[in-house]
């Protein structure tokens, strides 16, 4: 790719590898972003992404390859060389302190002090307001950053990487929890930084706004270079193309179902995180609902309280027919429900812990031998079982979950729970962060068991997932319900009317 | 029983080292008493070692000595009530103890080392107060039944033939008994099992249908029904009891063995073999200083070095093997 007006690029990433235990995140990857250009990156989790994004914040070092920022090759130890070459990197999950105001926060670390020694303030204050004008945010600096919204938290993170003269912005995910009015701020934003040369890598999953913001896009699949595609080439669907390296259609296998008998009910259940909206619905046999909705709508708390990690405010819930209490994940367990939760490494396995002793947690009471003693026989039988089931490529029975690849992991999790033969498979999230091999093959998992009669909910911000993998979409936003989408009517479109607020025309309001 | 294997050999040299350093190191008496020592501190260090594996630690256990060590005479001397009825007492105590530490950890999510330490400062003043500060003594004859726990010779039923049966302390079959349960009870229950993966990662493991919170109260309560036995024990052993002062930082060495044995504090890790090492080599320790002719004053300071240095050893053959087994993997991967 070569540019005539600028030859040189702002920042360019040769030939970089990255290796962890059992996994390439990176395998000699290029990338270049060029002044005043917003370079979309794309890629289905475990793509290798934020691994990259990683390396040019500074947390992480390649294995190989090199890294130049204009035209020099640079070693990014730490944040702090990175910030020192203009690189700042805008996290997901914000990177603020809470509990001290706007000022403090866009100058922390670098606060500057007074003769005395003691924090200048005023310096603060000043220089804060010149900030938050720039990105077009209207509040004091003396405002406690707890109190913002979370669009406008974002805003100051914004402020805070130009204070340190940023010429080249990383934002991850920007808009996975804002609202519609919040987006368009935030691209205000980011089209003024372009304006004035600021070059941003823009990492998303919304193709939406990818295709409206984006000079270029690059795609990476499978830690490596997919393709790249310029403003003209732009399009929903070439750029699914290269992030799942086929047709979508043979990518997530669905198959037409006949669904059964209802499986699973929900009647007006007020989560304790949502306890202002009532949440209803039911689930068939052999159906696989997508729910889908911004970050905070309320989707994991919805499983949670389904799964009886939190206990309903009211509202009931029936298997196959039959009421269920769920005051614990025992209870639902019981019941039928399983639950493949969203912090894999701290909810779903024990990472010290060997794939067998993972896999036959869940099912240790109800093999128990006399007097508590354990059946390892069973447990051994299992594991065994599950291993080969679900190809979980692991040295041994007796490795450590640790030491597995993020696919694995998530297969000794699905391990655990079809050891227990569920009637409900609840799923968050269930293929963040790992790898398109190990992704397909949980769809294909998923397929199989829905043709099995088992129900299936799963929750999931890849647009792509939602799209290719439900019979049915339940949107969520603020807590509620905010529609439901058939087959027929799924469209990314419809999906973000609803998650953001707006009803849509074609869409079931609840 | 690897992990064993780096102090089972610290414990042999200190054994070799100081048999030859001193001559009556190899007598009757003193092994007796080595052994009889380890035993109590053992039986404790197992206790504690339950709440460790959960995560967390129970610093009221020296206090908790002194306390039962006190109210076992007065309920049965000054109050006059049947041994029996003094040791039902004793076990509610524990039982008691148990609960308030497990409950105030679980429901009221209290961090256990603040619990075990107000109940460290709690159960010492209730002793002392109990018995206005009078020193206790276990010479009446109502104890004599008890007595044999203590400072004698077990006969072993059907090993008369054999001659070592014959200088077995009963103290030390008592703790190989609690030894046996508490490592059957660790690996060959789904209970131990329970433990061993909330003390590694408790929202998982709540996430795979396991109550940890009963789980979490059961450990402190057992950890304090071993400690009202080791409690009875130590008071057996001693015969006279100073209220303000018995068992102090007894939890500490209980914790010290626990270590030494591999727990972690982190939780999640803990082989009961070890800790018995891990007791036996502090008393070994103790034993050494005063035979080899060192200083009693540095006594603490030497068991705190050994410890460290057990610790730092560890923890250094830890990080080579993860970085053989990430250099092996990148190779692998590169291949």
């Amino acid at each position: 790719m070569s540019r005539p007006e600028t030859p040189v690029p702002l920042l360019s990433v040769e030939n970089v590898t990255r290796r962890f235990p059992g996994v390439t995140a990176l395998n000699r990857v290029n990338l270049s972003v060029y002044p005043g250009e917003v370079l979309a990156l794309i890629g289905e989790n475990g793509a290798g992404k934020s691994t990259l994004m990683k390396i040019l914040a500074g947390v992480q070092m390649p294995d190989e390859g090199q890294i130049k920022v204009n035209g020099t090759e640079v070693t990014l130890r730490s944040v702090q060389d990175s910030q020192a070459s203009g690189i700042a990197l805008i996290h997901q999950e914000l990177n603020l302190s809470g509990n001290l105001d706007v000022g403090a926060n866009i100058f922390l670390g670098r606060e500057p002090l007074m003769r005395c020694g003691l924090i200048d303030k005023r310096r603060i204050r000043d220089q804060s307001r010149q900030l938050l004008e720039r990105v077009g945010l209207d509040v004091s600096p003396d405002t406690i950053v707890d109190t913002l919204p979370i669009g406008q938290q974002q805003l100051v993170e914004i402020a805070r990487a130009l204070s340190i003269n940023a010429r080249m912005l990383i934002m991850d995910e920007p808009t996975s929890s804002l609202s519609t009015h919040e987006t368009e701020r935030l691209m205000d934003v980011v089209q003024d930084l372009r304006r004035r040369g600021v070059s941003v890598i823009y990492i998303s999953h919304r193709l939406g706004e990818v295709k409206e913001l984006a000079d270029r896009v690059a795609v990476f699949r499978d830690g490596e270079n997919a393709g790249e595609l310029s403003r003209e080439e732009i399009t929903h669907d070439r750029m699914v193309r290269f992030m799942v390296g086929r047709d979508i259609s043979q990518f997530y296998a669905r198959r037409p179902h006949t669904p059964g008998a209802v499986a699973l009910e929900v009647k007006d259940v007020q989560t304790p995180a949502n306890p202002g909206h009532r949440l209803n619905f039911a689930i068939r046999q052999g159906e696989i609902v997508g729910v889908a909705g911004l970050v905070g709508a309320g989707r994991t708390e919805m499983l949670h309280v389904l799964f009886g990690v939190d206990r309903a405010v009211t509202g009931s819930v029936a298997v196959h027919g039959t009421s269920i209490r769920v005051n614990s994940p025992f209870d639902a367990i019981k019941a039928g429900i399983a639950l493949v939760p969203e912090d894999r490494k701290q909810q779903g396995v024990i990472l010290e812990m060997a794939v067998r002793a993972n896999i036959g947690l869940a099912g240790l009471r109800k093999h128990q031998r006399r007097l508590g003693f354990l059946n390892r026989t069973q447990e051994a039988r299992d594991s065994a079982q599950m291993i080969e089931r679900l190809s979980i490529r692991t040295p041994h029975e007796r490795q450590v979950v640790q030491f597995l690849s993020g696919g694995n992991q998530q297969k000794v999790v699905l391990g655990k729970w079809l050891a227990m033969n569920p009637a409900v498979l609840l799923m968050d999230e269930p293929t963040r962060g790992i790898d398109i091999g190990a992704k397909q093959e949980i769809y294909g998992l998923m397929e199989e068991l829905a043709e099995q009669g088992v129900a299936i909910l799963f929750v999931s911000s890849e647009m792509e997932e939602i799209l290719g993998m439900s019979d049915r979409t339940l949107v969520m936003h603020e807590g509620r319900i905010a529609g439901e989408l058939t087959r027929d009517e799924l469209s990314e479109e419809a999906v973000m009317q609803l998650a953001t607020g707006n009803v849509a025309a074609g869409a079931h309001p609840k | 029983m690897k992990k064993n294997l780096g102090i089972l050999g610290i414990l042999a040299v200190v054994f070799m080292a100081t048999a030859m350093g001193s001559d009556s190191f190899f007598t009757a008496y003193n092994l007796f008493n080595l052994v009889e020592r380890t035993s109590l501190y053992g039986i404790i260090g197992i206790g504690v070692a339950f709440v460790i594996i959960t995560g967390g630690i129970d610093l009221s256990i020296g206090s908790f000595i002194g306390l039962v060590a006190v109210a076992f005479p007065w309920l049965v001397i000054t109050h006059q009530i049947p041994v029996i009825a003094g040791l039902i007492g004793i076990i509610a105590l524990a039982l008691l103890a148990g609960l308030a530490h497990g409950l105030l950890i679980t429901r009221l999510k209290l961090q256990p080392f603040v619990v075990t330490l107000c109940g460290l400062m709690i159960y010492r003043g209730i002793a002392r107060w109990m018995v206005s500060d009078r020193t206790m003594g276990y010479g009446d004859k109502a104890f004599s039944g008890l007595k044999v726990l203590v400072g004698s010779l077990a006969q072993i039923p059907g090993m008369q033939n054999f001659a070592w049966a014959k200088h077995v302390p009963v103290a030390f079959l008592i703790l190989i008994v609690l030894g046996i349960v508490a490592a059957v009870f660790l690996n060959k229950t789904i209970y131990g099992r329970y433990l061993l993966a909330l003390g590694r990662n408790e929202q998982a493991a709540r996430f795979s249908g396991i109550n940890t919170s009963v789980m979490i109260v059961m450990a402190y309560v057992i950890c304090s029904l071993i400690t009202g036995l080791g409690g009875l024990l130590f008071a057996l052993d001693y015969g006279s009891i100073q209220p303000d002062s018995f068992g102090n930082f007894y939890e500490l060495y209980a914790i010290a063995a626990a270590v030494l044995g591999g727990c972690s504090l982190r939780g999640g890790e803990g082989s009961i073999f070890g800790i018995i090492l891990g007791a036996a080599l502090m008393r070994l320790l103790m034993n050494s200083i005063s035979m080899l002719g060192i200083d009693d004053q540095l006594e603490p300071t030497v068991i705190g070095v050994v410890i460290l240095a057990g610790v730092i050893v560890d923890e250094l053959v830890k990080r080579f093997a993860a970085r053989r087994r990430a250099i092996l993997q990148a190779r692998q991967a590169a291949s």
